[in-house]
């Protein structure tokens, strides 16, 4: 229980990052304390009291004993996407910050009009 | 401040909700519905004994090609943004390079870094790791390799011809599963082997080698966009 | 006595996530966020999932945080 608590704070800590702060960088900070809190969810959703890691690595290892693989073959794909996705907004904060000289978001929304 | 305070009350009470609604998933209880056809199948059907290798590759493949396709089109994302028309060769200023101990021990290190990630990405069907994991292993040794040589690229032209020849094997075996072979894209067509083997699980193992070029290259290429802009030496776009 | 070190861990998770947020130097409140990354590549391992455990530390680890860094050379390093 204590596995979906720390998710979800993480999750709501993020939440408040990206509302309340103005610097663009702890903007990126936020989406990937969310983007961490739901992966680790999807992960500790699937676990079994008292079962080892999907591999049959030794000739013991019975089909009964394992935790449920569905869940990390989810998650594998959601790290990578959540990866490529912050690469992708670094590079938009360093071409904004040559344009308008500032990380400020307040100042950056209002040049324009 | 008025602001601060509100929001963070009205996000606590969200949180709280749904910590509550989560009382519903008894934590450790086992509540696998299709997990327990992928374990007692995955022997019989695939051959590997990585089951999430098996998932992954095998029963859902199809969401690996479209997670393949979402960092092929952030990696272009980033080489568009970081395109200069006309190199400015007055920008290039004097670079100051790190000591020696980082300077050769770099170089001496990076051949196991590369063999390392290698080994992790070619026994993805027997024990944890894979295409992913061991492509971003290589491509921290070449951010290694970038720190230690500041002003010095890595050829873009390989580069893309790498990443270019491994997407094609990927969807390549796709469509010989379906035209040949008569069945489904993506059809595991070879021999299942013996279990613990590295010739087994058909061509699970084939795609994961793909996999794992396409993701060096591609996070190579991103890192070398953005420390180097397009005024390092030694790279050709 | 694993149920105690997971506690522990978590607590000091989320010790680091709200101080990642608070830190007015960016260089500081980046390597906080390495460590959160870190903390839960440790998570995934007492969860028995050791493939998600290599993929978050390669992946979000490594390659995100020397991205960060990378992108707060380029602009300023301390918030206004």
């Amino acid at each position: 229980m204590i596995y979906y608590v720390g998710a979800f704070l993480l999750i709501g800590i993020g939440l408040y990052a990206i509302i309340i702060k103005k610097n663009l960088i702890k903007i990126l900070i936020g989406l990937d304390l969310i983007a961490s809190g739901t992966n680790l969810l999807i992960v500790s959703i699937g676990y079994v009291n008292g079962g080892t890691a999907p591999i049959f690595s030794r000739a013991g290892i019975t089909a009964k004993m394992m935790v449920d693989p569905v869940p990390q073959a989810l998650t594998l794909t959601a790290i990578v996407i959540g990866a490529s996705e912050l690469a992708l907004a670094a590079a938009f904060v360093v071409l904004l910050y040559r344009h308008y000289g500032t990380l400020d978001i307040k100042k950056i929304r209002s040049l324009k009009w | 401040m008025i602001r601060k305070i509100t929001y963070a009350i009205f996000l606590g009470i969200i949180i709280t909700a749904l910590v509550l609604f989560f009382a519903a998933f008894p934590f450790g209880k086992n509540k696998m519905a299709v997990g327990n056809y992928y374990l007692k199948n995955d022997i019989k059907q695939t051959g590997a004994a990585n089951v999430v290798t098996a998932v992954t590759l095998d029963y859902r493949g199809f969401d690996t090609l479209g997670e393949v396709s979402v960092l092929f089109a952030a990696a272009a994302g980033v080489a568009i943004l970081f395109y200069v028309l006309g190199e400015d060769k007055k920008k290039r200023e004097k670079q100051v390079y790190p000591n020696f101990i980082v300077r050769v021990g770099s170089r001496i290190i990076f051949p196991f870094i590369l063999l390392f990630g290698s080994y992790i990405f070619i026994h993805g069907h027997l024990t944890p790791g894979g295409g992913f994991q061991g492509g971003a292993i290589i491509a921290s040794g070449f951010l290694l390799l970038y720190l230690a040589y500041p002003g010095e690229s890595v050829n873009r032209k390989r580069l893309s011809v790498v990443e270019g020849l491994a997407g094609l094997t990927f969807v390549g075996l796709g469509l010989w599963g379906l035209f040949t072979q008569g069945n489904s894209f993506l059809f595991n067509f070879l021999p299942k082997g013996q279990l613990n083997m590295i010739f087994s699980a058909g061509i699970l193992p084939i795609i994961y080698i793909a996999i794992g070029f396409k993701v060096a290259s591609e996070f190579a290429g991103i890192v070398d966009d953005m420390m180097c802009e397009a005024v390092c030496r030694g790279g050709e776009k | 006595m694993i149920l105690y070190a997971s506690w522990i861990l978590i607590i000091l998770m989320i010790i680091l996530a709200v101080l990642s947020v608070q830190f007015k130097d960016l260089i500081a409140a980046v390597v906080a966020m390495g460590a959160v990354s870190l903390i839960i590549s440790l998570l995934f391992l007492f969860l028995q999932a050791p493939d998600v455990a290599m993929a978050e530390a390669s992946i979000g680890a490594a390659l995100t945080m020397a991205i960060y860094i990378i992108v707060v050379r380029k602009t300023e390093r301390r918030e206004k």
